[in-house]
């Protein structure tokens, strides 16, 4: 099941949006082989009859009435931003220009 | 040393309530505490805030209400002007919340969690944020962005983790109760390692609200104390139902406070307790199976029925935790991207994009151990892996509830060693993850079946605190307290006091300050 | 981009060798006090990033709550899309980054959605009805809004930077997703709009969606594919995204299939990708491929529990339900007898619930008609306003009309009154005693405008003593415009006739 290759690690980075450097993914590869060795009796533990536990104490139908609460104003939404404008979150471009 | 700091959370209230100590005064002898033993670079480093002018501010206003007393003073509730340190995985407005990340590197909240609410409600001063492994991943406080935290018992030593700050803050006399998180053992191996009381609570006892999530099916928040009784008192303050949590229990926080008494008493008689066969043996230090043997026969002694049980799914127990929580983590951990709150990293090179400054952002803000997670968590859900890993770990947490549920069958609570080792050196698992991972193997269970632990002090191997783990059912936290606080004080009576003060006396980098 | 536009092959032709298929995500914006998973107001076009909790800005520690309400909502759409409530169905987590998703992740449902398997009857401009399978229909999150900044007219191409506000993070959104639909032809663009057109009319009709496309409480993906005509098998499809407005929706399907055509018949493949409509094009433009980053990782979310059905709680809200809207048009066309024409035109106009309201007043759906159709919305055209926003009431023609069946006034004189009340000067009888516009009834009054007509038309008179009656209106135009238009033209020509002693 494991034999993580660089390009998984790479691609598994990508996903999760964290840059990584040729040596970082060298190691994580490594480690995450290791790791995944490991734990992978995990996947045959269980039989198709064992139902799945989402939730370690099982409730329902946790809801609540349609009143509107308090909010932050706006100075207290923006107050750690990195960057604000027009009481708006400022982001740098979605799409690369070139 | 002042003798205000070595009173228990029980005592201290007491006195507090007495008038025979002011409130300001108890809080100032902490500060004073934390300002000679906290700093340098021997110091404890346990607290990454001090938050000294709120908390005096705090202080000062229940010995005002004190001293006018009334009916304001008679509400006061019974911990009111007992400080406390809080585990800076907890958001608190006017104090940074950081996690021990550089991510969120002066990060104020701008609103309370609602543990902090019921710790305000009952006029609790905050001595500051304690240390822990960045987002609470670890077993060590070694992956913190801001320095390790030391074992008081050994300063070359790890005070355990994720929450070795408010262990090491309690168990260093800074601070005579602390919040915790606990996601696969980092309230109660630390409490174990440091020779303290630390305290799981059933999964939806204590309201998740504003405790930084890690692994939201596996969090929860408890107490760091050094008494089973202080912690009795901290737990019903901060349990109970909670609106803004959904898998809060909606049900009123069991008489905690009266199983810890009933415990004091010494009397087992009538308690089933279960050895678990796969929690001890083989992978325990010798000295912790000793510890551990020892306090089975006391609580024989103490009138408890012992019976061995098995769980034979618990040797999937880690493996699939490291599945549950990597892909949780990876979840949680996405809103971190340098957009709406935190640090925002701009990449070296190459064209601007938030793409590639969230990329950068995550790189430079998240530390090894948090990547390593993120990206464990990614593959485990990821296309194709979903039902090997993500699936069948939840079918294990599945056999693992069977497991508990056959064991409380033949038991009223269950008994293990807590950690498998006592502190370990710094840097002695830093490069071997998986050996890290081994630490939490006797705690894990408890958090994948949403029970109840706790972990005592069970005397010393080597010099080093051994704790032992009591678990119980869902929503039978009361019997924690009972059978933790009846071994607690036979335990004691063996040892002529607690355990904490066979501790060396800690070096001041400044003399005198006491209150 | 240009790899991607193709010429377009001419629709019928088109349909001559292919079979389209068509499918649709129509997202719905509940309108319900508060957010999906926080107690934040669910109000649009407040000041940016003011409607927010710190759980809508993902702030760290946060956790969501569902709305009871939401939940509510989205069953009764699913039950008004004749589907099947879920007895038991739970949130998941939809991973990918996006800086409008405060989360990086969308909670939304995946493999328990609340309802499935139903079927909607839409009812084509000809009568013809055609059956679009559901295939579900679930809860999610809508995400904030990006605004482009820098580049050109508010594109994100070439965009500088965007701002980012989130009011909009949270707000409570159903996602209705249909079954593939064959079958349609040439009339899957038609098809396409009645579809939309029909959930549209559903949420308002429930109540339970503010349903304006332009503001985005409707919103449409419209997948197109094509397959050689008497094929089984389905091509690769495209998704043209958010296509907000019912003719948009329609011109998008007709261009699609155009495009696909051209490209199959190149001997290229479609890819199977997002498309981007252009309303002022008319045209779509190749957005993102679909790839390996659509990972979306999706898991049940921790911090939710399931949301179990019972047959009590559904059965309380299907009482709650209305009239479907397909059988109330038709029960409405029967009871008011207009023609199939006419009652189209008043559906068209959006005057059904106005019409039902002034003919349940009292009026007679014929004036009810009259009035709606003709003077006010000749108005509401000049004013550029919607009919019912005029300012004219079921009261207002209730009025209007018992003043004419009583003579006070005459049809011309009741448009001018109603000119009056939209401008605000009271209701119709306060305006005719106020600027005294009732018909001159008084027969002396009209006499002697009648004999100064008769001197001065001498020739005139003598015409219709000769016999030529219909000479008697050159007479009437003098005595109205003595009368300023307030005789009765009628009257005015028996009390002519009475005057020369003719029988009338």
């Amino acid at each position: 099941m494991s034999a993580i290759s660089r390009e998984d690690v790479a691609h598994l980075a990508r996903l999760a949006h964290i840059e990584m450097s040729g040596a970082e993914l060298e190691r994580m590869t490594g480690e995450l082989d290791a790791i995944v060795d490991a734990i992978a009796s995990v996947s045959e533990a269980a039989g198709d009859d064992v139902p799945a536990t989402s939730h370690p104490i099982p409730l329902h139908n946790v809801m609540r009435e349609d009143v509107v609460g308090a909010t932050l104003t706006p100075e207290q939404a923006l107050q750690n931003a990195p960057d604000a404008e027009d009481n708006r979150f400022k982001v740098p471009a979605i799409l690369d220009g070139e | 040393m002042s003798e205000i700091i070595k009173l228990s959370a029980t005592e201290l209230a007491k006195k507090l309530r007495a008038g025979e100590v002011t409130a300001v005064e108890a809080v100032q002898a902490h500060l004073d505490r934390i300002a000679e033993i906290d700093g340098g670079d021997r110091g404890l480093n346990a607290f990454l805030h001090v938050n000294a002018d709120e908390a005096l501010a705090v202080a000062a206003e229940v010995d005002e209400i004190r001293a006018a007393g009334g009916t304001e003073a008679e509400a006061l509730h019974p911990l009111a002007g007992v400080p406390i340190a809080i585990k800076d995985l907890i958001v608190t407005v006017g104090q940074p919340t950081t996690a021990a990340s550089k991510m969120l590197e002066g990060w104020m909240s701008p609103y309370d969690a609602t543990v902090i609410e019921k710790i305000r409600a009952a006029r609790m001063p905050m001595l500051g944020k304690t240390n822990l492994d960045e987002f609470a991943m670890g077993s060590s406080t070694e992956h913190s962005a801001y320095g390790i935290t030391r074992n008081p018992w050994d300063l070359g030593r790890i005070p355990g983790g994720s929450g070795g700050g408010s262990a090491a803050a309690v168990a260093g006399f800074e601070a005579p109760l602390a919040l915790g998180t606990d996601t696969g053992g980092s309230i109660r191996q630390p409490g174990a390692v440091t020779g303290t009381v630390g305290v799981k609570p059933t999964y939806g006892g204590v309201s998740r609200y504003g405790a930084i999530a890690m692994a939201s099916s596996l969090d929860q928040i408890g107490p760091v104390t050094r008494t089973v009784l202080d912690a009795a008192y901290l737990h019903e303050l901060i349990g109970g139902h909670d609106p803004k949590d959904s898998t809060s229990l909606n049900e009123p926080v069991p008489a905690l406070v009266d199983a810890a008494k009933q415990g004091l008493t010494g009397d087992l008689s009538g308690v089933r307790v279960g050895i678990v066969k796969e929690l001890t043996g083989e992978g325990y230090q010798a000295g912790v199976q000793e510890r551990f043997n020892e306090s089975v026969e006391v609580l024989k002694a103490a009138g408890a029925e012992i019976v061995e049980v098995s769980c034979p799914n618990f040797k999937y127990a880690l493996g699939a935790y490291y599945l549950i929580m990597p892909s949780e983590v990876s979840s949680n951990l996405a809103k971190f991207d340098g957009v709406r709150y935190g640090q925002r990293v701009l990449p070296e090179e190459g064209p601007l994009t938030i793409e590639r400054v969230m990329g950068a952002t995550r790189a430079a803000g998240f530390g090894d151990e948090v990547k390593r997670r993120i990206i464990l968590g990614t593959y485990a859900l990821s296309a194709g892996y979903y039902d090997a890993y993500y699936g069948s770990a939840q079918k294990v947490r599945t056999l693992i509830q069977r497991d508990f549920d056959a064991a409380f069958e033949q038991a009223d609570v269950l008994v293990s060693p807590t950690s498998p080792n006592v502190a370990f050196e710094f840097g002695a698992k830093s490069d071997d993850p998986l050996a890290m991972y081994l630490n939490d193997v006797a705690t894990i269970p408890a958090n994948m079946a949403g029970i109840p632990g706790i972990s005592v002090p069970g005397g010393l191997s080597e010099g080093l605190p051994v704790g032992i783990q009591f678990l119980a059912p869902a929503r039978e936290d009361a019997r924690l307290y009972r059978v933790g606080a009846a071994l607690e004080k036979l335990l004691e009576d063996s040892w002529g006091g607690p355990l904490i003060d066979q501790a060396p006396e800690l070096a001041a980098a400044t003399t005198g300050g006491a209150a | 981009m240009a790899a991607y536009t193709a010429d377009l092959v001419d629709f019928d032709e088109a349909l001559e060798r292919y079979d389209p298929v068509l499918g649709f995500e129509v997202h719905v914006e509940l309108n319900t006090r508060t957010k999906m998973f926080s107690d934040a107001p669910n109000a649009f076009g407040d000041v940016p990033n003011s409607n927010v909790t710190p759980v809508d800005l993902g702030l760290p520690g946060v956790l969501p709550v569902v709305n009871k309400t939401a939940v509510e909502y989205s069953i009764m759409l699913g039950l008004a899309l004749n589907c099947q409530i879920a007895e038991s169905c739970r949130f998941a987590r939809k991973n990918y980054f996006y800086p409008d998703t405060p989360k990086n992740f969308q909670t939304s449902q995946y493999d328990e959605p609340i309802a499935h398997d139903g079927y909607l009857d839409i009812e084509l401009a000809d009568g013809e009805v055609f059956r679009v399978e559901i295939e579900r229909a679930h809860m999610e999150e809508d995400a904030g809004k990006l605004t482009h900044m820098g580049g050109a007219a508010g594109r994100i191409q070439g965009a500088d930077f965007s701002l980012v506000d989130y009011n909009r993070a949270g707000v409570p959104l159903v996602e209705i997703v249909t079954k593939p639909i064959t079958g349609a032809g040439k009339r899957a663009p038609e098809l396409a709009k009645a579809y939309v057109g029909a959930i549209r009319e559903i949420v308002k009709a429930l109540g339970i969606s503010d349903a304006r496309m332009e503001r985005g409480n409707v919103r449409c993906d419209a997948n197109v594919s094509l397959m050689p005509k008497g094929a089984t098998k389905f091509g690769t499809r495209s998704e043209t995204k958010n296509v907000n407005s019912l003719r948009a929706v329609e011109h998008a399907v007709r261009h699609e299939i155009q495009r696909h055509a051209a490209v199959l018949d190149s001997g290229e493949a479609i890819v199977q990708e997002t498309r981007h409509w252009h309303e002022d094009t008319r045209t779509t433009t190749s957005g993102r491929p679909k790839s390996d980053a659509d990972d979306y990782r999706y898991f049940p979310e921790p911090d939710l529990l399931p949301i179990v059905t019972n047959e009590a709680w559904i059965e309380e809200i299907r009482a709650r339900l209305p009239e479907p809207p397909a059988e109330r048009r038709k029960r409405l066309q029967a009871d008011w007898g207009y023609s199939d024409a006419e009652f189209r035109d008043v559906v068209n106009a959006g005057l059904m619930d106005a019409i039902e309201e002034t003919i349940a007043a009292g009026a007679t759906p014929a004036v009810a008609r009259k009035w709606w159709m003709g003077e006010i919305s000749r108005l509401a055209k000049n004013a550029d306003v919607e009919p019912t926003d005029l300012g004219a009431t079921p009261a207002t023609i209730i009025e209007l009309d018992s003043l004419i069946q009583g003579k006070k006034i005459n049809d011309k004189i009741a448009r001018q009154v109603l000119e009056h009340v939209i401008a605000g000067e009271g209701t119709p009888g306060e305006i005719v005693e106020k600027r005294g516009l009732a018909v001159v009834n008084d027969d002396s009054a009209l006499g002697e405008a009648i004999d100064a007509a008769m001197a001065e038309m001498p020739g005139v008179v003598e015409k219709i003593k000769g016999g030529k009656l219909q000479a008697v209106g050159a007479l009437i135009g003098p005595v109205m415009k003595a009368t300023r238009g307030q005789a009765d033209a009628a009257r005015v020509r028996e009390l002519v006739l009475e005057k020369l002693g003719i029988e009338g």
